[in-house]
């Protein structure tokens, strides 16, 4: 269960306050306006961010102060996902071990991960080679081999059309349920959260919201909820 | 070189090193340059001392004095060999230096009785031009024609200061009228004397301040007779390059044999053509041919070593004050 | 996004060495003066003369950099939106002035400038009158021939900073030259200028046999000059170490205020990508470039012609020993380089948390070299004989000269690489060697190899010898040269000086390359 407790974010003039948890194995999406704190929350949750006041607890334990390679946590970002000066093989093998010292075993498990997200034999190329959907699943597989509980998606596949983007979503949704992990993800798009999200935490007016059923809160969108949506 | 090698040479190698006594000897930089006269000395006396001779080198004669008193007593050094008649004075005083036990009979214009330094060379400070161009015959005429000439800055070159004790000694209170007269013919002033002869060459003045032995190169090693010193009727200021036995030596006898070698054939048949300087004692084979044609000034000046220093600060101050209006 | 996270400081390449660099760099300073100061007992204050050589040193200086770096500005426009062929070719030649000795290349502009030179010879058969390079002008063009190529080059990297796309958008908008110098380049400008301009103040302020060869006498003295006057006619060493404090308290004064002036620094990036200007497509803009490049051209590479013409006639004049200083000067340049290189790689680490350690970088040309080698001598020599310290020192010193120019480009091409992959990293827990290896050097490259070129051919060139810490067996290139000029073998000494030439550009070309290989994204 990942807890955020009494969280208080601030910088600058901005501001936000959360105090809810997760289910493990959740797959909840994140929403709100533009400039609500959605990416703030997901980053305080990695350990990019430190909040004013508050902790983060995963399965009861404090890791608040953790650094963000020793959390339990796979995170992508909006962009610069992957080195581009490493092979694709180098970037999935990165999730095993930063220093790529892969064993025999070890370099199997990335050319599996490769073939699972559809990149068989594509190890040696280069991220610049790939297309854009090519490089969100290079970032996939290489979150597969990480095996990290709690999967955050800021993003990263906002600039794939809407097909790919779909394509790309459930199949990080499938990869979520088959190893058990919890996915938190950023979303604009109301039809990404329906499609995968049985959840959503709504980011709007300085706070975060505990996880309320997405069908119903978009439904039946609260008043800041609603302005955003354009209803 | 892996490290039992290294102790293994050092074992070999100590017994013999006990056996040879070394005499280090500190001198100019361009004394010990592959040019100058060092190889050849260090030859010269290592075949009859049965020693090691360490030349070091250290920059000019100032230089070299000063890292003297950097380093006081406890200096390695045995023998000071490089310092001239301008930095005697400030070296007397350090109190590092013993007399040396070496009879003085030198070709020398001028006398030298100095309990503490020996000269081993000598020459003076002239104007060296070329043969076709005017030639003026003193100071006054020089400042009085429109030609270029490059100096050095007295304040970081020997051959600079050398001329500033030169107008100060033959025109005393009038040497600051002398320097107003020279302003408009200084094209510029050099830090060091390599750079103003550089320029020189280059075309960039009539005259260069120099030596009177300088044509002496250009004639033996160049085979180039189109260079020559300016006599000029004031006299030249003269430069003597000594050496001195250190105090704290622990070599003395080694130090008195190197300061009689010093004064013996061999060295002062190698000082003409490396130094491009005369020889204190004239060699046995004589001056190599090109010397012959250079020219001997009648009359020659040098300032008293004790009152070189006093003379120095006041002609300093009257040239910066001159030359920076 | 309102809010930009900010990392919250796992830097696991870690501050740690950078502050070991920057006590080592502090120390290294410190530790002689207060030597000498001690040897002096007490300090003994400058007279009239020394505060005059003080407002000479900041005067030319100033003056030098500001020369330098508005001239800069056309001839960096004209590299960064013109593509020809010969382009990387003429900006690698145009470094050139950089890293000669003083005295070669000051030949060379007397070759060209001077009263008998190509510029007077020109004069006088159109039957003008000649032109005298002697003086405070003499001394300012001669400081903008070695620093036009240095501020050029850090302009060039501010305009190639400007993604294409800004252009782009500028073009669609339909902005003539005007607008988008307003917009885009002035900007640029006035975030890379003071940086540049503190850099060759700094290195101007420092300038001994330069301005005083060319500034005509006394009038042009420097504080260097002043240095050397106390230290060997007075022997007044107290003064010497508050003139040498003195002038390093004015290129920190001098490095705090253009800290404070430059916003941002777009430096390190590549050299060959000419992003597309529609608005510089006009003939008479072509023209103006081609001319700007022309002039630029001629005036920094017509003195490098008259060295190597000057110096070919005495290749054969040139004695072994010139060989055998080469090969030492190359040891020396090669394991200064290897130190600059690691130092400012620590620094610039550092200087992710604490931007003014790139004031630090400076220390190396601000002290004296007199003075810290007199200090050294004095703290190294009661114990241990300063010959054997004579390489050490000497790589040591050459790496402290060469450092703020590495640190210039590396420090903010590593604050770009960690703000674009920085977090990726840090979410892997890619840390010390690991970082390194797969992240750092590799997106480094080009940075790296610049300042690594640019080291070597520094330190090829610079005289490699405090006097003080002479060693006899291993003299340099740059020694030897001046040796031969001493011995007035000026014709060898000028072979030599395009022996030198040759071996620093050669390096500088080889690490340049290096960086640029099959660098990709």
């Amino acid at each position: 269960m990942l807890t955020l407790e009494s969280l208080e974010i601030r910088q600058d003039a901005f501001a936000l306050r959360a105090d809810l948890s997760l289910q493990a194995g959740a797959v909840v999406a994140v929403i709100g306006p533009s400039g609500a704190g959605k990416s703030t929350l997901l980053n305080v949750i990695a350990g990019f961010f430190a909040p004013v006041q508050g902790r983060v607890l995963w399965q009861g334990q404090d890791i608040t102060t953790l650094p963000p390679a020793k959390r339990p946590v796979s995170m992508l970002f909006q962009d610069n996902n992957l080195f581009p000066h490493l092979t694709v093989a180098q970037n999935v093998g990165l999730g095993i071990r930063p220093d790529l010292r892969l064993s025999k075993e070890e370099r199997f498990a990335v050319s599996d991960a490769l073939r699972r997200v559809g990149l068989d034999g594509y190890g040696a190329r280069k991220p610049g080679a790939l297309s854009g959907g090519q490089q969100g699943r290079v970032s996939l597989a290489r979150v597969l081999v990480q095996r990290r509980p709690l999967i955050l998606l800021d993003e990263p596949f906002a600039a794939l059309g809407p097909a790919l983007k779909s394509e790309m979503l459930d199949l990080v949704a499938d990869l979520a349920r088959e190893t058990g992990a919890t996915l938190l993800m950023v979303s604009h798009d109301p039809s990404d959260a329906r499609r995968i999200a049985p959840l959503t935490i709504l980011v709007a007016e300085g706070t975060a919201l505990p996880p309320q059923p997405t069908d119903a809160l978009l439904d039946n969108p609260p008043p800041s909820l609603a302005a955003y949506l354009g209803d | 070189m892996k490290p039992h090698l290294v102790i293994a040479t050092l074992l070999a190698a100590g017994p013999a090193l006990a056996q040879t006594p070394e005499l280090t000897v500190y001198t100019y930089d361009s004394f010990v340059s592959d040019w100058g006269p060092g190889p050849a000395v260090k030859e010269a006396f290592e075949a009859e001392c049965g020693c090691t001779l360490n030349l070091v080198g250290a920059g000019d004669g100032a230089a070299l004095l000063g890292r003297l008193r950097l380093e006081g007593a406890r200096s390695d050094a045995d023998i000071v060999l490089g310092l001239d008649t301008g930095l005697i004075a400030a070296a007397r005083e350090t109190g590092l230096f013993m007399a040396h036990t070496v009879d003085t009979d030198l070709d020398l214009p001028v006398d030298w009785t100095d309990p503490l330094f020996l000269p081993y060379d000598w020459g003076y400070f002239a104007f060296v031009g070329n043969r076709d161009a005017a030639q003026p015959a003193d100071f006054r005429a020089l400042a009085a024609s429109d030609l270029k000439i490059v100096i050095q800055d007295p304040r970081s070159s020997t051959p600079g200061l050398g001329l500033l004790m030169w107008v100060k000694s033959a025109y005393g209170d009038e040497a600051a009228g002398i320097w107003e007269g020279l302003a408009d013919n200084i094209v510029t002033v050099t830090p060091g004397w390599s750079e103003a002869y550089g320029l020189f060459l280059e075309g960039e003045a009539d005259l260069v301040l120099s030596y009177t032995t300088s044509p002496a190169y250009h004639l033996i090693a160049e085979e180039d007779d189109s260079k020559v010193a300016l006599p000029f009727t004031e006299g030249h200021y003269m430069q003597i390059e000594v050496a001195g036995k250190l105090a704290a030596t622990d070599q003395p006898e080694l130090a008195d044999q190197f300061l009689r070698f010093m004064l013996g054939n061999a060295f002062q048949s190698i000082i003409p053509t490396t130094n491009w300087m005369y020889p204190v004692i004239m060699p046995e084979g004589g001056l190599p041919d090109g010397f012959s044609t250079l020219i001997q000034p009648e009359k020659a000046i040098l300032a008293p070593i004790d009152q070189a220093d006093a003379l120095r600060d006041l002609a300093l101050d009257e040239w910066l004050r001159v030359l920076s209006r | 996004m309102a809010s930009r996270p900010v990392p919250l400081g796992w830097h696991p390449a870690g501050p740690r060495a950078g502050w070991a660099v920057a006590t080592l760099l502090v120390a290294f300073v410190v530790l002689p003066l207060l030597a000498v100061f001690w040897r002096a007992s007490g300090a003994s204050l400058p007279g009239p003369a020394d505060w005059s050589a003080v407002r000479f040193t900041i005067f030319q200086a100033f003056l030098s950099a500001i020369f330098s770096v508005i001239l800069a500005i056309p001839v960096a426009r004209a590299l960064a939106r013109r593509q020809f062929p010969g382009r990387s070719v003429l900006i690698t030649l145009m470094g050139a002035p950089f890293i000669l000795p003083v005295i070669v290349a000051v030949l060379g502009l007397l070759a060209v400038f001077g009263r008998s030179g190509i510029v007077n010879q020109a004069l006088a058969w159109i039957g003008l009158p000649p032109v005298q390079i002697y003086g405070l002008h003499g001394v300012v063009l001669a400081h903008v021939f070695f620093n036009l190529p240095l501020a050029t080059r850090i302009l060039l990297q501010g305009w190639q900073g400007i993604p294409a796309e800004r252009f782009r958008l500028a073009a669609s908008l339909g902005c003539q030259p005007r607008d988008v110098f307003r917009l885009l380049e002035w900007p640029m400008l006035r975030a890379t200028l003071p940086g540049a301009m503190l850099l060759i103040f700094a290195i101007c302020l420092s300038s001994f046999a330069v301005a005083l060869t060319l500034g005509g006498g006394p009038r042009a003295t420097t504080v260097e000059l002043a240095i050397y006057q106390a230290f060997r006619l007075d022997f007044d060493l107290g003064r010497a170490a508050v003139l040498s404090v003195l002038q390093m308290a004015i290129v920190m004064l001098a490095a705090g205020l253009a800290l404070r002036l430059s916003l941002l620094d777009g430096f390190g990036r590549g050299m060959d990508r000419v992003p597309r200007r529609w608005e510089a497509e006009q003939w008479p803009l072509r023209v103006l470039d081609c001319l700007v490049l022309l002039l630029a051209a001629l005036f920094l590479l017509l003195p490098l012609g008259a060295v190597v013409w000057r110096g070919l006639s005495g290749l054969d004049a040139i004695p072994m020993q010139v060989w055998r200083a080469a090969w030492v000067s190359l040891v020396m340049a090669l394991s200064s380089t290897v130190l600059t290189v690691a130092m400012a790689l620590a620094l610039a680490h550092l200087a992710l948390q604490r931007r003014g350690v790139e004031a630090l970088g400076l220390l190396g040309i601000a002290a004296s070299p007199l003075v810290i080698g007199t200090g050294l001598f004095l703290l190294i020599n009661p114990v241990s004989d300063p010959a054997r310290w004579a390489f050490a020192v000497t790589v040591l010193v050459n790496a402290m000269a060469a450092l703020p120019f590495a640190l210039r480009v590396m420090a903010p091409a590593l604050r770009e690489i960690e703000r674009d992959f920085g977090p990726l990293a840090d979410s892997l827990g890619m840390t010390g060697l690991a970082r390194l290896r797969g992240l750092t050097l590799p997106r480094l490259r080009r940075p790296l190899g610049f300042s690594a070129g640019l080291a070597a051919a520094l330190s090829m060139g610079d005289l490699g010898v405090i006097a003080l810490f002479a060693d006899p067996d291993r003299a340099t290139l740059p020694l030897q040269i001046l040796r031969l000029m001493g011995a007035y073998r000026m014709d060898a000494a000028a072979g030599a000086g395009v022996i030198l030439l040759a071996f620093s550009l050669l390096l500088f070309w080889l690490f340049d390359r290096g960086g640029r290989r099959d660098a990709d994204a």
